[in-house]
């Protein structure tokens, strides 16, 4: 009886049989690799660097992944911020309710002079591919 | 007494057959004999005695400040906690005092709660195992039940017991293994891909994660700031409707909290289902569902239909481009959140000197694992001009399709919506590991991923025990702000299954009446 019961509901969830392995009907074709210069790019944009081949290779399988997306139609869709978009955003009285906490955020800073953060010299851009001791240098 | 529910031990402070110091250090002692689990990164001792003590005087005064007065509660190490050193398992924030409370956190304080400690993760949330936190990989109770070790067969005399023991699942993992193994009686996680519901279905618990815009972000370590949400973990139904009724509400410091007025609610004993409309969706029957989950989910369908509720297979197409679109999603948002981490004002700081740029380049080299990098590089490709159009907002666009497929359905009539939280009981930590994190999590996060993306609550509630004596867990998801109504429907399921208590072994030096063996009817 048992087995009768569960057919009921697995019989109506068969899978369509397109290939299913989890990565969509049909692949999209295999990316470009992406170039040393948008690796180096995005080395300059996040201030994080691919420390080695596995982490580019981490990236390329990103992108490979997220390609899938391409496969839906969105046309005359438009694209969603935030699931609470129906409702006003609230904003509250321009009233000063708290600070003065000086202390408190210093705190956690490790270089600090009286009530300043302290940091080293800006407006020096990170050095370039060549110069800079990069995983991405020599690819 | 500490295997009892949050309102039965409530209950027991104010009739004073227990002290909130009493409970609290059993408690302590408890986390001390359970070290081996890794489920907390820092137990604040003394400041949890101190509430403790301060409960103990309002009790004695006859007034106490509510149900959750005294009760030893623990939570997750990416909210922000006053005093308390605040990881989010990484080293850039090793050694961070947070200043201030997360709004819910400062709640649960303004209610009287016991905080015993912060609980282990995985780094900054990402992940799906609590596996990838710098303080070590946590440990599934569940590992070290009389259930588990009866059904595992050794595969050689010699071969170390302690080697097959099963990862919690995460990211909250901690906090899971915390409430699994009766060490506090809530914890606080955070849901944004399935990280509160996919550890709660490993370690057998309760896992709620409620709507969006309910209960406030302000204080929580953001990582997808339009699907974060804290999430719920008791060990039943209704003490995850008692912390909901506590936390929940509008909250001035987060403006994507909803400013309707929230009513905590005492949940109804349902005994009439007929009233209710079940949906399944047909597309969660994913590949890689095992057998064992299927004829559970199988079989929960027909406990509904039997007990005369309508249950009927909807369709939610959109479903298996949800992992991809949160993927983007959640990259892109992840390179946003963590841009703050410069070691400037706060957090771990290099010693590199020459320039902004390169301090923060190597704060950041130092400070961050592969995962979060990782997500971070993928992140910063998707919001490249040239890419912005075909990944980020076609990923939004693909978003909507999914929400307006879950309004769909929610608006033919169905109430509720029954599925399986995870593709399989929890995986032994030496097999886990021979994936990447990002592998695992698209293929973890895959029945738990789409409710965040339309903000919708979902719950997992424990149903029965695999073949291997492990928990599996259902997942209900409930209409937006309904979570009164989906609440209800999980306690009754929960009546119904009967989930059997863990029978914990090898906790050293505690009292054996904490851990009477009680046999159960059980569901499976």
């Amino acid at each position: 009886m048992r087995a009768l019961a569960l057919a009921r509901w697995v019989r109506a969830w068969r899978v369509p049989a397109r290939g299913h392995s989890g990565h969509g009907a049909h692949r999209p074709p295999p990316q470009q690799k992406v170039s040393v210069e948008v690796l180096d790019h995005l080395e300059h944009l996040a201030l994080v660097d691919f420390r080695d081949s596995e982490g580019v290779e981490r990236l390329q399988k990103a992108i490979e992944f997220a390609d899938q997306l391409h496969e839906v139609n969105t046309d005359g869709v438009e694209p969603m911020d935030s699931v609470l978009e129906d409702r006003c955003l609230y904003l509250r009285e321009d009233d000063v309710t708290e600070g003065n906490c000086t202390k408190e955020l210093l705190q956690n800073a490790r270089e600090k002079v009286e009530e300043y953060f302290v940091a080293p010299p800006g407006n020096i851009p990170l050095p370039k591919l060549e110069e800079r001791d990069t995983f991405l240098q020599g690819s | 007494m500490l295997r009892a529910s949050l309102r039965q031990v409530s209950a027991a402070l104010k009739e004073g057959r227990v002290t909130p110091t009493e409970l609290c250090q059993q408690c302590l002692s408890l986390i001390k004999g359970t070290k081996f689990l890794n489920a907390y990164i820092t137990i604040a001792e003394e400041t949890a005695l101190k509430q403790a003590e301060a409960s103990e005087e309002r009790y004695k005064r006859g007034q106490p400040l509510g149900v959750l007065d005294g009760i030893p509660v623990a939570v997750k190490d990416n909210f922000n906690t006053a005093g308390i050193e605040t990881t989010c398992a990484s080293n850039m924030l090793r050694g961070y005092i947070s200043p201030y409370n997360a709004t819910v956190v400062q709640k649960l304080l303004d209610q009287g709660a016991v905080l015993l400690g912060k609980t282990n993760l995985d780094e900054f949330a990402m992940g799906s195992g609590s596996t990838d936190g710098v303080f070590g990989p946590v440990r599934n109770p569940w590992s070290y039940s009389r259930q588990y070790k009866e059904k595992s067969v050794p595969k050689s005399h010699s071969e170390d017991k302690e080697s097959n023991w099963v990862i919690t699942g995460g990211s909250s993992g901690g906090s899971a293994a915390a409430v699994s193994s009766f060490t506090c009686f809530a914890a606080l996680g955070s849901d944004t891909g399935g990280s509160t519901r996919n550890p709660a279905a490993h370690c057998g618990v309760v896992g709620l994660k409620p709507t969006y815009g309910l209960i406030s972000r302000h204080g929580l370590i953001p990582l997808v700031n339009s699907m974060d949400v804290p999430g719920i973990l008791t060990r039943c139904v209704d003490d995850a409707a008692v912390v909901l009724g506590s936390l929940a509400g509008h909250d001035p410091k987060d403006s994507t909290t909803i400013q309707d007025n929230f009513k905590p609610f005492e949940l109804p004993s349902l005994t009439d289902v007929s009233k209710l409309s079940i949906g399944i969706p047909k597309e969660y029957h994913v590949p890689g569902l095992s057998g064992e989950i299927l004829a559970l989910w199988s079989k929960a369908a027909d406990l509904f239909q039997n007990a005369g509720a309508k249950v009927l297979e909807v369709s939610l197409p959109h479903t298996r481009y949800s992992i991809v679109c949160y993927h983007v999603l959640c990259t892109a948002e992840v390179a946003s959140n963590m841009a703050r981490f410069d070691g400037l004002e706060y957090g771990h700081r290099s010693d590199m000197n020459e320039s902004t740029e390169s301090m923060y380049a190597a704060t950041r080299r130092e400070g961050f694992n592969d995962v979060v990098r990782g997500r971070i590089l993928s992140g910063n490709y998707f919001l490249l001009k040239q890419n912005y159009e075909k990944y980020f907002v076609k990923a939004q666009k693909v978003r909507r399709l999914i929400a307006n497929d879950f309004v769909k359905v929610f608006r033919s009539g169905v109430d509720v919506l029954l599925t399986p939280t995870t593709l399989s009981d929890a995986a032994p930590y030496k097999e886990f590991i021979k994936e990447d994190n990002r592998t695992r999590s698209a293929q973890n996060d895959i029945l738990t991923q789409a409710a965040n993306m339309a903000g919708l609550p979902a719950i997992n509630v424990p149903t029965a025990l695999s073949e291997r004596g492990l928990p599996v867990g259902l997942q209900f998801i409930g209409r937006s702000f309904q979570e009164q109504q989906l609440l209800t429907v999980a306690k009754w399921f929960e009546k119904q299954v009967q989930f059997p208590m863990i029978q914990l072994e090898e906790v050293k030096g505690h009292d054996r009446d904490v851990f009477q063996h009680k046999k159960s009817a059980s569901f499976s």
